[in-house]
This record gives C-alpha cells, structure tokens and sequence, in this order.
C-alpha cells in the first residue's frame, strides 16, 4: 500500500465522514462529492481509467448536481432548527453496522474466490465496450430498460401533476 | 544520424524544446520534468490566449456594431488586458457579510483547475497531448462535468438571490446540453472506434488526393458537428444561450457577488472553457491538427491546431453579436425537442453509414434522411405553444 | 426552415464587420477628447449670467430681483442684494448682486430661472466639462465665475441671443421714446408723470 492510497483513503473517509455530520445539507452534499472525487482517484490508482472518469461524470456531474438540485428546489437548505441526529440514531447506527459487516464479510469470502493473479491485467476500453455489447448485453439492455421506464415514469408523473393544477 | 528537414523540426519544435530543457536534469527526473515542462505550457499558453482573446472580442463585437472597440491602452489597444489584470488584482474583495465563505472561496478555485485539467488530453499538434489517455474523451467530459459543481458553489455560497437563479439556470442549461454534447461527440467515436484523442485526429489525418477525410465533411459529421457547436454555446453559456448570466434580469448571475481577482478567475474560467470545447470540437470534427489540404502539411501542425481553435472563437464571437438571448423555456425546448432527438437520430445515420460501406449510396441516403428531419423537425417540432393573454397575479 | 434568420443575421454582422474596416462612413464613434463635434444651438447644461460691455461686475444685468432664487426647484441659487445701487441705474432704483452663487452639484439644469428671469440675466450654458476634484467649493459658482459676456452668449446660442438683443432694444427704445415723451409732457407742463413700470418680462 503506497502513501498515495492512504491520502485518497483519507480524502475518501473524510468527505463521507463530513457527509454525515456537518449540519448544513449542501455542506453535506458537497462533502460526498469530495467522498466520490477521492474514490473516482483511488480507481485510477487501481488503473481502472474508465470506471474512474464514469464515476467523475456519473456521480459529481449528475448525481452530485441532482442532490443539490433537490436541496434547492424543497427548501432544504434552511439550518434544521433541532440537531441534526435524529432520535432514532441507534437503530440506524444497528442497520449500518449490519449492512457493513455483511458487505465485509461478502468481500472477505470472494477474496477467495478471486484467482491468484500475479501480472496486473491490462484492460483497455475498447475490451470493456465489447464486454459490454457482446457478453454483458443482456444486463447492460436490463439496465437500460429500466431507466427508460424510470424516465417515462418521471415525465408521466410531472404530466399528471400539472393537469390536476390547471 | 539522418538530417531531419527543417518542417518537421518547426512541427516539433516544442517537443525538442522540452526535450532540450530535460536534458538538464538527472535521468531519473525526465518523465516528471517532462509532464512538469508540459503543464507549464498549458498553464501559460492559454491565459496568453484568453488576454488575447478578450480584447480581440471586444474589437470584433464593437466592429460588428460599426464602433471601434477599446484601442486606449498601448497600440490599437492591445495592451487592455494588463490593463484589466492590474485592476482586477488591486481591487477590493468584497465576501457578503452572510456569505459561506469557505465554499464561496473554493469555487473560482474548482471551476478553473477543473477547465484546466480539460485541456491535457487535447492534442494540439503531432505528439503534442499531455497525457495520451485510452479514455480521454470520456476524462474531458467527467472534467467539463465537474464545472457545473462549481457554479452551484458560487451561486449557493453567495446568499444572493439572483446568483442563486443564475446557478440554477446554469446547472439546468449545463446538464441539458451536456446529454447533447456527449452524444454528438458518440458519434466521432462510432466511427473513429476509439476515445482516445490521438487515434480520432490520426484517423481524420487521410488525404484523398488534396482533400482530407475530416469527420465535418461527411453528412453524418455535419449534423453532429452543428449539434455539438449549439451544445457547446449552451455549456459555455455564451450567448445567445447567456442566461445564466443575463444581466438585464440576474445581475451578473452566479458570479455577481464576486469581485476583484475571484471575479477575474471565473471570467478566465469561462473563456478557457471556451478554448477546451472548441479544441475538442476541433479534433473531432475539424480534423485536430491536420492541415486542410495535403500541401499544406509543411506549415507547423500545432499552428494548425491554434488556427482552427481561434477560428472558432472568432464563430463564437460572431454569434454573439448577432443573435439576440433566449429565454428559459425557450432554451429547453430548443434542448429537448429539436437538438436531442436530432443528435439521437445523427447516431443513428451514423451507424448505417458505418454499415453501409464504401460507395455513393451511402452519401445520398444519409443526407436525405439527416435534411428530411432537420427540415420537418424545425417545422414542427418547434412550434410553439400558443400563449394565452398574459395574465398578472399581482399588478392590475 | 430553421436556421435561416440566424444565417441572415450573421451574413449582416459580417457585412458590418469588415465594412467597417473599409468604409469610413460606418464608423460613428468621435473619439472625444481629440476630436470634438461642436455643441448643437439646444444644447443647456448650467445656468450663467449675461453682463454686456466689457466689465463683467458692472455691465451684469442681473438686478438682484431674486425671482430666480425663490423660482430654483432645488434651491441653488444663493443671492444678496448690494446696499448701493447700480452706477448707471436708469429710474427706478437696481441694485446689483453682491453675491450670486449656484452651486451646480445642485442644480437640475431645469431652466426655470432663465424662464422667470425678466431682465434676460441668466441664460443656460453649453460648457459640460466642470469636472473638479474639490467637492463643495470647486461646485459652488461665484459671481466672478457665472459672468459671461453678451458676444459669449451670442457664440454658443446666437439665434436665440439675436432674439433677446432685439427685444431688450425694443424695450429700450420704448423707455426711452417714453422718458421723451415724459420729458416733453413735463416740459410742455400739461401732463402729469406716468407712473412707469419696464416692461413686465416678455
């Protein structure tokens, strides 16, 4: 483990850290930009550029900017008057702690399964888009499928919305 | 040793340069001293070219309007950047009293490391990208896509109404357009088959006879490189798509509470901005830093490269001051209704004339089809919706 | 079909873009300090006062009426009436200003006391260049500075100076044909004295 890892750990850790503690919601939103910055950098430490630059295009140009979007548009930006802990922070503190300890647990047991490799495969992008239209195809349509529904499902909904106006 | 004529040493003379420069150093340093010597470069070239460009525009708008434009400072008014820097370095830097002021600090500062990490991947004349990335074209839109952050930043950080619609306008217009731009650009890739920069300009570097295989010149590159010039106005919000900072109605939008030098680092944000799109624009369509006839190849590719991209300039330039600024749905329905349906049909066209090989036929069938909808889509899609009278809530 | 207006639109900027590189007759612009277009007749920018002759202080028309003081909308002008009277008073008692200020941060450039003013005394000015670094005294016109001689004021306006020389003669020939007259009814002692007012303004 080189520095480099240790300092993008760092930034990672501190931005989700930040996320869930600072009390303004946009402060919180920008805190898990920088949480994805520093994890889009630790991918490209790893080598793995296109997944590095899609999680910078996908999450900071449009997940990012449609969190703060909805922060803005509900009002949600105003300081919440009592703290920002809920009462019920015990409980989510429980499902937290389960949900990372099954993610560990899952990522401990697949180390297993994972082949000794000693050579650093070389994948280009030109391998992964082929991946992509040939063996994955199927999932890759799946998912596609799914937003274009979630997507008519959104403009259906603003539709209705605006004639139950008129 | 062969003797290398004297072309291809001006073509590369910034490389031997830099070559020169790292010989100086330790063997173990040249790689670094190398990238080090290259950011320098961009670091200094394109603010040279951004003062340039400035007063240039000033001088065009002013002559597209038969007045003179600035020519005060030093001859033909030329020194009027140095000028400005002087007096946005020494001014006051007003932060609004409620203002978040750590964010509204940050954001100039994002906005223009991001525009600059764009223009590393650009390749600005044979051998001459910084970082030959396999994704490059993807790096240049997650780095164009980080930007739209940084407007939230200063538009939020403000505590200022009209920076906060300005950023909200800007944050709306830029994702619209950047589904366009990415999409315009899909198509390049469609037929270059790659995202690295290098492969798309060196596929586009064929001459049939004097002529060059430039993407532009293919009914398919048409269509895309209108779209992506329409997205490229909107994403840099130069005008006619300026709303963001429309300064009848929002002040100066999203930067009005900035001042002095932060002030001075968005502007110079926005215009480097316009330099990274245009020299993406450039090699994608306009064949990056070949020369436009194959004669023509003895002159420098990089002055190539700088020509095409001050070319566009000079095109963004003259939109600006010819068309006049539209308003906000007016924008969206441009965005929604004719430039993305028109895009995703472009892919389309491109992938029959990708499969319809080599032949005349091709050319016809895919300009018919790409005129047919440009035609019918401008008539109908268009159209608007017949406003009632406008009513007034509150006045009357 | 789409796109149209935008081309025309653009062909017309280009047509004033290189137009105006070879045709002189676009360009508009007088670049002011070096070159000047002369002021129109109309133009009015602060008022000033007319004396005629060659002694600014002694030739001043005004008489210190303070119809215009009380006249300003803004309250600008600032006059004192002399305790004296003027040498070359003519009947009834002038007097002259001892000190007649205005002070053109104030004033509006509104007209108001040239329009009152019945001995065609104040007239506007045409200067425009009055830009001081002394805030309160270098705004604050004395007498001295407000003076302005009759053939000045014929330079920057003359039709409208021929206008007032003519009817300050006319009404001039008229006190005079009447002091004759009065002269002659007092020498031929068959008439009582007129009492005489000048004519009340025009």
């Amino acid at each position: 483990m080189s520095p480099v890892f240790y300092i993008l750990a760092a930034i990672t850790l501190a931005g989700g850290l930040a996320a869930v503690v600072l009390k303004r919601l946009v402060h919180c939103a920008l805190a898990v930009t920088a949480a994805f910055a520093g994890l889009a950098l630790l991918y490209l430490q790893l080598d793995a550029q296109f997944v590095a630059f899609a999680q910078i295009l996908v999450y900071i140009g449009a997940v990012a900017i449609l969190i703060v979007f909805a922060i803005l548009l509900t009002r949600g930006s105003d300081l919440p008057k009592e703290g920002v802990f809920s009462r019920t922070w015990f409980v989510g503190l429980v499902i937290a702690a389960a949900v990372f300890a099954v993610l560990a647990w899952t990522v401990v047991q697949s180390l297993r399964g994972v082949p000794q490799q000693t050579a650093v495969p070389a994948v280009a992008v030109r391998d992964i888009g082929n991946m992509l239209v040939g063996r994955y195809v199927l999932p890759l349509e799946i998912v596609a499928l799914l937003l274009t529904a979630a997507t008519i499902g959104a403009v259906i909904a603003a539709m209705h919305q605006k004639e139950g106006r008129q | 040793m062969t003797t290398t004529p004297a072309s291809v040493t001006a073509d590369q003379i910034f490389i031997l340069l830099r070559d020169w420069l790292a010989g100086f150093l330790p063997a173990g340093l040249r790689t670094a001293a190398d990238v080090v010597l290259g950011v320098i470069a961009i670091v200094a070239v394109f603010p040279a070219l951004f003062a340039l460009t400035t007063v240039f525009e000033r001088k065009g708008l002013g002559r597209m309007q038969n007045r003179l434009g600035p020519n005060r400072v030093g001859p033909y008014g030329l020194f009027q950047p140095i000028a400005d820097g002087i007096k946005a370095l020494i001014k006051e830097d007003v932060v609004p009293l409620r203002a978040d002021t750590v964010v509204h600090f940050l954001a100039p500062l994002t906005l223009v490391v991001a525009v600059f990490m764009e223009f590393a991947v650009l390749p600005m004349g044979r051998n001459m990208a910084l970082v030959d990335m396999d994704a490059g074209l993807l790096f240049f839109f997650a780095m164009s896509a980080s930007t739209e952050l940084s407007v939230f930043m200063a538009g939020w950080s403000s505590r200022n109404k009209y920076s906060l619609l300005g950023a909200m306008r800007a944050i709306a217009q830029m994702i619209s357009y950047e589904v366009v731009l990415v999409l315009s650009s899909i198509s390049v890739v469609m037929i270059a088959g790659s995202l690295k920069l290098t492969k798309i300009v060196a596929e586009q570097n064929q001459y049939s006879g004097q002529f060059p295989h430039w993407y532009v010149f293919t009914p398919w590159g048409v269509a895309a490189a209108l779209m992506y010039a329409i997205a490229a106005t909107a994403e840099t919000n130069r005008s006619p798509f300026d709303l963001p900072e429309g300064e009848s109605e929002l002040v100066a939008g999203y930067h009005t509470e900035y001042s002095g030098f932060k002030f001075a680092l968005f502007f110079l944000g926005e215009y480097l901005a316009m330099f990274a799109i245009s020299g993406l624009g450039v090699t994608l369509f306009l064949g990056g830093w070949s020369a436009p006839l194959q004669s023509l190849n003895v002159i420098p590719s990089w002055v190539w490269f700088f020509a095409k991209v001050m070319l566009c300039i000079f095109v963004f330039i003259w939109v600006r001051g010819t068309v006049p600024r539209l308003r906000q749905d007016q924008l969206m329905n441009f965005a929604w209704k004719f430039v993305l349906p028109f895009t995703l049909l472009d892919l389309v066209v491109t992938a029959l004339w990708r499969f319809m090989g080599q032949g005349w036929l091709r050319w016809i069938v895919c300009t018919l089809i790409l005129a047919a909808a440009y035609v019918l889509m401008g008539r109908f899609g268009l159209r608007e919706e017949r406003m009632g009278r406008r009513s007034y809530r509150y006045a009357e | 079909m789409l796109g149209e207006g935008i081309l025309k639109g653009m062909l017309e900027t280009a047509r004033n873009f290189f137009g105006s590189y070879v045709s002189k007759e676009r360009l508009t612009t007088v670049e002011y300090p070096e070159k000047r277009i002369p002021a129109f007749a109309n133009a009015r920018v602060f008022p000033f006062l007319v004396y005629d002759g060659s002694d600014s202080l002694g030739g001043m028309r005004c008489v210190a009426c303070q119809i215009c003081e009380k006249e300003c909308p803004p309250k600008c002008i600032y006059i004192e009436k002399s305790k004296d009277k003027k040498p070359d008073y003519v009947g009834k008692p002038q007097f002259y200003p001892a000190r007649f200020d205005i002070d053109i941060s104030v004033c509006m450039s509104c007209q108001i006391c040239v329009e009152v003013c019945p001995f065609e005394a104040i007239k506007m000015d045409t200067e425009f260049e009055l830009a001081t670094d002394d805030r309160f005294g270098g705004l604050l016109y004395d007498r001295e500075q407000l003076a302005k001689s009759n053939e000045y004021y014929h330079s920057i306006h003359p039709a409208e100076a021929n206008e007032v020389d003519a009817r300050l003669a006319e009404e001039k020939a008229k006190v005079e044909a009447r002091a004759k007259a009065a002269a002659q009814a007092a020498a031929a002692k068959t008439a009582p004295g007129s009492s005489e007012t000048p004519g009340g303004g025009s």
